[in-house]
């Protein structure tokens, strides 16, 4: 299960991590829907890129630009949150969005966690893996912390004041 | 000053809303404490050695009477009858229990206030000119630019986890009173040849454990564009600067790293992206903003007041006080008046509730209902009628708040230190009172002139010990307090890093290095010149020279703690010198 366009949905995607003894030349890529690490696209990409069922995540030091010319690909990008206080993943979202205009399934994984998930939202996420300790419902509900924001991002392009008009009533 | 429009209101109270159910989350044991430590800390909730403090902010440094009326409340109902102002220009408040914080948060809600982002790694409360508006070497008021970069930042979700805190400071006047050079991001308004308002912006400067003065990033940035080109200098921060090791993680750190010409070329490409695009700031909002902070009704009078200059002449407490508390003011016949906060044996920059209830009538009676709180730790009131400045000098007087000691010797700037803070290595507080009380002359203090003695507890730099003239610096020794001593710092205009003179002293003997230090300094000064100036012209050698040439004794009655007595984790049974214990 994970949340996509606010509600709880069955999920089926896999996502691969390499262990410490994989490379990303040499590692297996099952079958079925999975989401590959941007190594291991950039190393097996003549063998994957025909793949409907390929999904790719990025890790919070690499760069949204990697995947710039790629980006019709897949069917999913991710983007991992190592710990929920590594905040690169929402800079790597923004110019995925923003930037490269990419329009697909953007999922967070990794640390992601109810508190975080507002901000990530704003930033373009549209599907959330929360982490698999905490429970989905409580998380859902930290999508809806708030019905106003001050600056423009990928949710909101305006920023407040040229979205309404200030001074006035809501 | 800004008001809250209904969209604000909504927005903070969404806020106190999310972390009433985070507390909540909490304490029922569903959220762990490293899942909420960080939560609490963007909402200035701090764990400190005793209990919670919670930091409040004081946008920019300016509040209402109001506002400082809740804050006296505050102090009653949630805390222990005080506050201290801090030099980011906020409230502490130091005995909060973790319930009462959101009722807390309420409470500001109603008032147009907030601790958001008042601590954790995010932007921070923006500092500014505490002479904004009043100021007689003001280019253009920052305020207006600093509320709109407040709601820029506040809640900002590409930045609420950045590598480490982010602070900007702001000014609008020639002289520099906010420390730019020190700051994550220092922002000063200048007019180009077409008389065009816009920022010379400064990246990279910082104290702590790194003390960097800032480079300039860019000469002129049109004010239209001050956010999005903020936005892209956090944004590179953001993505690049270090996260594997909090002591290098600071934006300087990046800029140092990649040289001011790089970083520059990398925000600047990303700017192409929204410069001119729908952030950049409109003209109508800016004036919306902008009204807030209009000039009060000013009436027309005299220049100066003759009265006052007669009572001065006779008066040497008030003429004193005149001449170290009072600035000029930009509107003929009015002036702008510090109320000190450092009075000898009160902790720098702390208030009693009772004398925050009293500010706030004196800012009603004298200053159009506004005060606004100094980086320097003491309280302004900006727009006083010449003419009514004798019958505030008596009102200070009842309120301890009269002492002629602004940019002098005890007017030292100081963090909570080991008597509060978990990161101190010191106690701070205790020692700006020994020194104090060493030097509480005050013909003394007048003679030596303007100086400025900075103290802090831990290499963190709360007290800003980097810039003081005199920098003092609570350094660990096998679980003993020890303090460094460095000179020629400076903030401002000039602003410079002291040194260190040599090894380090025991509290007890800071007050008698204190004194060698002014003694070589009266006998080498030129008429007129100020100790840092002094510094500058012969150099450290002559200071060192004294100050190590025998052995320093301790200053009589202070009595370095036996650490030896201390059962290990518990030192606030040293013997207290502290004020509030």
């Amino acid at each position: 299960m994970i949340i996509k366009n606010k509600a709880i949905v069955d999920d089926d995607w896999i996502v691969l991590r390499l262990s410490a003894s994989d490379t990303p030349e040499g590692v297996a890529v099952p079958s079925g829907k999975t989401i590959v690490p941007l190594k291991v696209w950039q190393a097996q990409r003549a063998a994957l890129q025909h793949r409907a069922d390929l999904g790719v995540w990025l890790a919070s030091n690499e760069r949204a630009e990697d995947l710039q010319n790629d980006l019709g690909k897949f069917a999913v990008i991710a983007v991992d949150f190592p710990r929920f206080a590594d905040g690169r993943g929402y800079s790597i979202a923004y110019h995925l969005r923003a930037r490269l205009g990419y329009r697909g399934e953007l999922r967070a994984i990794g640390d992601v966690l109810r508190d975080q998930m507002f901000y990530m939202q704003r930033v373009g996420f549209d599907a959330f893996a929360p982490r698999a300790d905490k429970d989905m419902h409580e998380a859902l509900k930290g999508l809806s912390d708030f019905s106003l924001s001050y600056q423009a991002s990928v949710d909101d392009k305006l920023p407040l004041f040229r979205r309404v008009q200030r001074g006035g009533e809501l | 000053m800004y008001r809250y429009d209904p969209f604000d209101h909504q927005i903070i109270a969404e806020r106190v809303a999310q972390f009433r159910d985070q507390v909540r989350r909490r304490l029922s044991g569903e959220l762990t404490e490293d899942e909420f430590r960080i939560m609490r800390l963007q909402n200035g909730l701090y764990m400190q050695i005793h209990a919670y403090m919670l930091r409040i902010a004081v946008p920019y440094g300016l509040l209402s009477a109001a506002q400082m009326r809740m804050f006296a409340s505050i102090a009653r109902k949630y805390d222990r009858g005080y506050g201290h102002f801090t030099t980011r220009q906020n409230i502490q408040f130091n005995w909060i229990n973790l319930q009462d914080a959101p009722v807390i948060l309420d409470d500001l809600a109603t008032v147009e206030m907030h601790a958001n982002q008042t601590s954790g790694n995010c932007i921070r409360n923006i500092t500014s000119d505490e002479f904004a508006g009043v100021a007689q070497d003001e280019i253009a008021d920052p305020r207006p630019y600093a509320e709109l970069l407040r709601q820029w930042s506040t809640f900002h979700p590409e930045f609420g986890y950045l590598p480490r805190k982010f602070k900007f400071a702001i000014t609008g006047a020639a002289q520099d009173r906010v420390a730019i050079a020190v700051h994550d991001i220092g922002l000063a308004v200048v007019k180009n040849a077409q008389g065009e308002i816009g920022f010379r912006v400064l990246v990279g400067g910082g104290l702590g454990r790194t003390p960097i003065i800032g480079s300039e990033i860019c000469a002129f940035v049109p004010w239209q564009h001050i956010i999005t080109y903020a936005e892209s200098i956090v944004r590179v921060y953001n993505e690049y600067g270090r996260r594997d090791n909090i002591y290098k993680a600071r934006i300087k750190i990046l800029v140092k790293a990649l040289g001011i010409e790089e970083f520059k070329r990398q925000v600047e490409a990303d700017w192409q992206f929204t410069k001119d695009g729908p952030c950049t700031i409109t003209v109508e909002e800016l004036n919306r903003v902008a009204a807030c902070f209009s000039a009060p009704a000013y009436q027309p009078l005299p220049k100066s007041d003759a009265e006052v200059a007669a009572y001065r002449r006779d008066n040497k407490a008030f003429s004193n006080w005149m001449q170290r508390n009072v600035k000029p003011h930009k509107v003929p016949g009015y002036a702008a008046v510090l109320l000190s906060l450092k009075k000898t044996g009160i902790a720098p920059g702390d208030a009693t509730a009772e004398q925050m209830d009293a500010a706030a009538e004196l800012a009603e009676r004298f200053s159009f209902g506004e005060l606004r709180i100094t980086h320097m730790q003491n309280l302004v009131l900006a727009d006083v009628k010449q003419s009514d400045l004798i019958t505030l000098w008596q009102a200070a007087k009842e309120l301890d708040m009269d002492t002629p000691n602004i940019g002098l010797l005890t007017d030292i700037i100081c963090c909570p230190g080991g008597d509060f803070c978990t990161l101190a290595n010191a106690r701070s507080i205790p020692l700006a009172r020994a020194i104090n009380e060493r030097f509480d002359d005050l013909d003394f203090q007048h003679e030596i002139g303007e100086i400025e003695l900075n103290i802090s507890g831990c290499i963190n730099a709360c007290g800003h010990h980097h810039v003081g003239h005199i920098g003092i610096l609570g350094v660990d020794k096998d679980g003993e307090e020890w303090y460094q001593v460095s000179i020629g710092g400076a903030q401002g205009n000039a602003a410079s890093l002291g040194k260190v003179i040599g090894r380090s002293f025991t509290f007890a003997q800071i007050p008698e290095v204190i004194a060698r230090l002014l003694q070589v300094y009266v006998r080498e000064r030129f008429e007129g010149e100020r100790f840092i100036d002094t510094v500058r012209r012969i150099g450290h050698d002559p200071f060192k020279d004294t100050v190590y040439a025998t052995p320093v004794a301790d200053d009589e009655g202070l009595q370095t703690p036996d650490y030896a007595l201390l059962e290990k984790g518990v030192p606030y049974d040293m013997p207290y010198y502290s004020p509030r214990f």
